[in-house]
């Protein structure tokens, strides 16, 4: 019988440039038996996924749309993986911004919008922070996992936004479970006429680059990547261990809220339950394809815009389920995780 | 016919050579002791026969027939068990079940079944314990008697015991070695790791010590004395870097006193620890690993808050200062492991930086240009093979020791914490940083250097501290310290 070992050697860097190119084309490979279950042609099939969408102004801008509140959520996990803490909960802070930004929203009415627009981001980071601290001061005070916690959050703020929806804020006029209009001047403008591309697309590029900086260029990132990549090691250079994690939790929630505030004030100008579709989830894929940097976040959440709207275009042109892009996403990242962690070992017969 | 033979035993992992030509008899119903300082292979030797690793070459007998060992299945198949320090069994499972689990015939598992026949077991071998207690609630000693009732129960013949009493209370010692007794009468033979004389002494019909990888000498107990063991475990031949003359201890620069250290369930993990090191002076503080250097080392490093007790740098209190604090105060720290004081994913440049973070802060960004200069400078001085880029878990043992040390070093510190500094290390790093602590000491600080390695500690130290269970033995003036004196002060010979 040929036994096989995996043994430690770490791959040249040309091969490590070429991982993500890889990765996409074993996805391909593998999601091609789906696609053809699905009864389509795989060749097709991608070509409608990638080609596409990037062909028409319309649709490109629609990828834009599709990535923005992705690029939020997976700078939030980004931002709290890479300081070790493991935020499962952008999800329940997205909603915690989003309940903010629709209080704002309803509210203040009459005020402009710069008062009201910042009014709102603020209101919105500082709910994604309130959502986040409850499981990080469990962390850091009792050492509760806050892989549990966090994501028992998301299940809790679903409740209380269907008891607002369907309590004090259902609609007065239609008795439908959704918040009150936004008044004009609280909803994001358009960047583009006619399209759906908003001023949250901007505000997260914001972000990214102010992240990038803390992350990259401050004593504060530099302390947070170290606790990240080792605990003791970190406790031993006379770091404040619990304080880094606290802090990384909270700005984590508070950008995690900017991403409920974006789509709330950017596309639905009231508040649902099915704001969402799980970019706070899909915000961990994100993060992670990106290798916890926030420009390869930015670059992996744009990818799965693409994708996103590609899916849309697959189901419309060949008839398949839309769900097949969901299918694409979750493969990728399997293939992505498994190539990142086979990159430093080789196959060897004993 | 001997219950075991393993014969010319060969085993080396890359340069270093763990296991040289050794030999290894263990007769029929014996308890045979394998005695040794940290890194004579003991564990080598113990896990080929456990079939944890392969010897490179070299035969193994059990019971006069040629046994191929390549995994602890095979191991358990020839009748050999072992009983590790750290237990192996499910807290939340109960004693029935964690002695029966992997073992048990048939599909369906009968709770009374297994208990009837755990407790039958129990009663043949003579070891007291309750089938369906769960094994969270008992006590370690509890649990080690069902650990080596598990062996047992997969038909060990030949039981080998790594270190038992390590993690015993004394009453429970007794109780261990009454039921090995009883074992061994009823035809067990038993291999027995320690590096404690008195208990070999005790409880052990002959003794097998290895040194450097190589078999010093086997003995019977009724043939040799606790000094001529302690002789036959240190003595060895020193070389390289000295110290040429010795220093008087002049004013005390750090002091502790009565620092005590309490661990789970109350258990004094340090007790009452006190000593003063003098400007230019390097105490050397000796003991068998698991004395309760690791436990002093995070206490002097500031990684852990003593219990009792004050540290005194040049007669300040610095006692429950952070890690950071304490740095500042003077006191140049490095870890007993560099790998958890360090971090491997980060570049040379910024594991040398993150200690002292405020210096390299510019309008509240890093200084970038100033964290790669210095750490140039720092390159260059301590002659570290790596770039400030490089990324520190790349570097070599040697080198990445070398960043620790002159992390610590380039700040000028009055006190250094120097623990375990060679471990691992090749003869060339090791000299390099034997004679770095040499000139530390000649500029006028105070060093404190906690080794498992006995030659460093004669060679550098100007007195000596014994650790043994959490505890200073006596300090001894170098020039009073022979290997056989502190080899009996660290067996805590009697």
């Amino acid at each position: 019988m040929i036994k096989l070992r995996l043994e430690r050697s770490p791959a040249p860097v040309w091969a490590k440039a070429l991982i993500p190119i890889v990765a996409v084309l074993v996805t391909f490979l593998i999601t091609s038996i789906f696609v053809v279950l699905a009864g389509a042609k795989p060749l097709e099939a991608y070509y409608n996924f990638i080609i596409v969408p990037l062909s028409t102004k319309f649709s490109a801008l629609e990828v834009l749309v599709k990535a923005t509140p992705l690029i939020f959520t997976g700078i939030a996990v980004t931002f709290a993986f890479a300081s070790g803490y493991y935020n499962i909960g952008a999800e329940g802070q997205l909603y915690a911004g989003a309940v903010a930004a629709a209080w704002v929203g309803a509210t203040f009415v009459g005020l402009p919008a710069i008062a009201v627009v910042p009014l709102m981001l603020v209101l919105g980071f500082i709910a994604g922070m309130l959502w986040a601290l409850i499981p990080a001061l469990l962390k850091v005070k009792l050492k509760v996992d806050e892989v549990v916690t966090t994501l028992l959050m998301n299940s809790i703020i679903m409740y209380f936004i269907s008891a607002l929806l369907n309590g004090p804020w259902r609609d007065p006029e239609t008795g439908w479970p959704k918040s009150p209009e936004f008044f004009e001047a609280a909803r994001f403008v358009q960047l583009v006429p006619k399209s759906r591309l908003h001023l949250g697309f901007i505000i997260a590029i914001v972000v990214v680059i102010i992240v990038f900086i803390i992350i990259k260029r401050t004593p504060f990132g530099l302390q947070m990547r170290a606790v990240g990549a080792s605990k003791a090691g970190a406790q031993f250079a006379g770091i404040n261990v619990d304080r880094t994690m606290l802090i990384a939790a909270l700005v984590s929630g508070g950008i995690a809220g900017l991403a409920g505030v974006s789509e709330i004030a950017g596309i639905h100008y009231h508040l649902i339950s099915e704001l969402s579709g799980g970019y706070g989830y899909t915000g961990i894929i994100v993060a992670t394809l990106g290798g916890l940097n926030p420009i390869g976040a930015t670059i992996a959440a744009l990818f799965i815009g693409l994708i996103d709207t590609g899916a849309q275009t697959v189901s419309r042109v060949l008839g398949v389920p839309v769900y097949l892009g969901d299918v694409v996403q979750s493969t990728l990242l399997l293939v992505t995780l498994g190539m990142l962690l086979l990159q430093n070992y080789r196959i060897k017969r004993v | 016919m001997l219950a075991v033979e393993m014969k010319h035993i060969n085993k080396s992992f890359g340069p270093v050579k763990a296991n040289q030509d050794v030999s290894f008899e263990l007769e029929q119903g014996e308890i045979h002791a394998l005695l040794g300082e940290n890194g004579a292979g003991k564990t080598t030797l113990i896990r080929i026969l456990y079939g944890q690793y392969r010897a490179d070459s070299g035969g193994i007998f059990v019971n006069g027939e040629k046994v191929n060992i390549y995994s602890p299945k095979d191991a358990i198949a020839a009748g050999v068990g072992m009983v590790t320090q750290h237990f192996t069994l499910v807290p939340t499972l109960t004693v029935a079940e964690n002695i029966v689990l992997g073992y048990s015939k048939g599909i369906v598992l009968s709770q009374k079944e297994i208990e009837q026949d755990v407790a039958a077991a129990a009663e043949k071998y003579g070891i007291p314990t309750k089938p369906s207690a769960l094994v969270k609630d008992l006590s370690v000693g509890e649990r080690q008697r069902v650990e080596i009732l598990k062996a047992l129960y997969r038909n060990a013949r030949i039981l080998i015991m790594d270190e038992p009493t390590a993690v015993l209370v004394p009453q429970e010692v007794d109780l261990l070695f009454e039921a090995l007794v009883r074992l061994v009468k009823s035809g067990l033979s038993v291999i027995f790791i320690s590096h404690k004389l008195i208990e070999v002494m005790t409880v052990c019909d002959r003794i097998t010590v290895l040194r450097d990888g190589k078999l010093a000498n086997t003995v019977k107990k009724s043939e040799t004395t606790q000094v001529e063991l302690a002789k036959m475990m240190v003595g060895r031949e020193t070389f390289g870097v000295q110290r040429q003359t010795t220093h008087e201890f002049i004013e005390p620069v750090y002091e502790l006193k009565q620092i005590t250290l309490e661990g789970k369930q109350g258990f004094k993990t340090l007790e009452n620890i006190s000593f003063a090191v003098g400007k230019g002076e390097i105490l050397g503080i000796a003991g068998v690993s698991g004395n309760g250097q690791g436990e002093l080392t995070q206490v002097l490093t500031g990684l852990v808050q003593p219990n009792h007790g004050t540290i005194l740098v040049e007669g300040k209190d610095i006692t429950r200062l952070s890690p950071g604090e304490i740095s500042d105060a003077g006191v140049g720290r490095t870890p007993q492991d560099r790998h958890e004081g360090t971090i491997g994913e980060l570049t040379v440049a910024e594991n040398l930086a993150l200690e002292h973070i405020k210096d390299y802060t510019n309008r509240s960004t890093l200084d970038r240009k100033k964290i790669q200069k210095d750490a140039a400078e720092i390159i260059k001085e301590f002659q570290i093979k790596a770039s400030p880029g490089d990324q520190l878990r790349k570097l070599s043992g040697g080198n990445m020791q070398k960043v620790v040390l002159a992390r610590a070093l380039s700040r000028k510190p009055k006190v250094l914490i120097a623990s375990q500094p060679t471990r691992g290390l090749d003869v060339g790093a090791t000299e390099y940083v034997r004679k770095r602590l040499l000139e530390e000491r000649e500029r006028g600080t105070a060093v404190v250097l906690l080794s498992e390695d006995l030659d460093e500690v004669l060679a550098l130290s100007d007195r000596i501290a014994v650790m043994y269970e959490g505890k200073i033995r006596g300090i001894i003036p170098a020039s009073e310290a022979t290997p056989e004196k502190l080899g009996l002060l660290m067996a805590g010979a009697a």
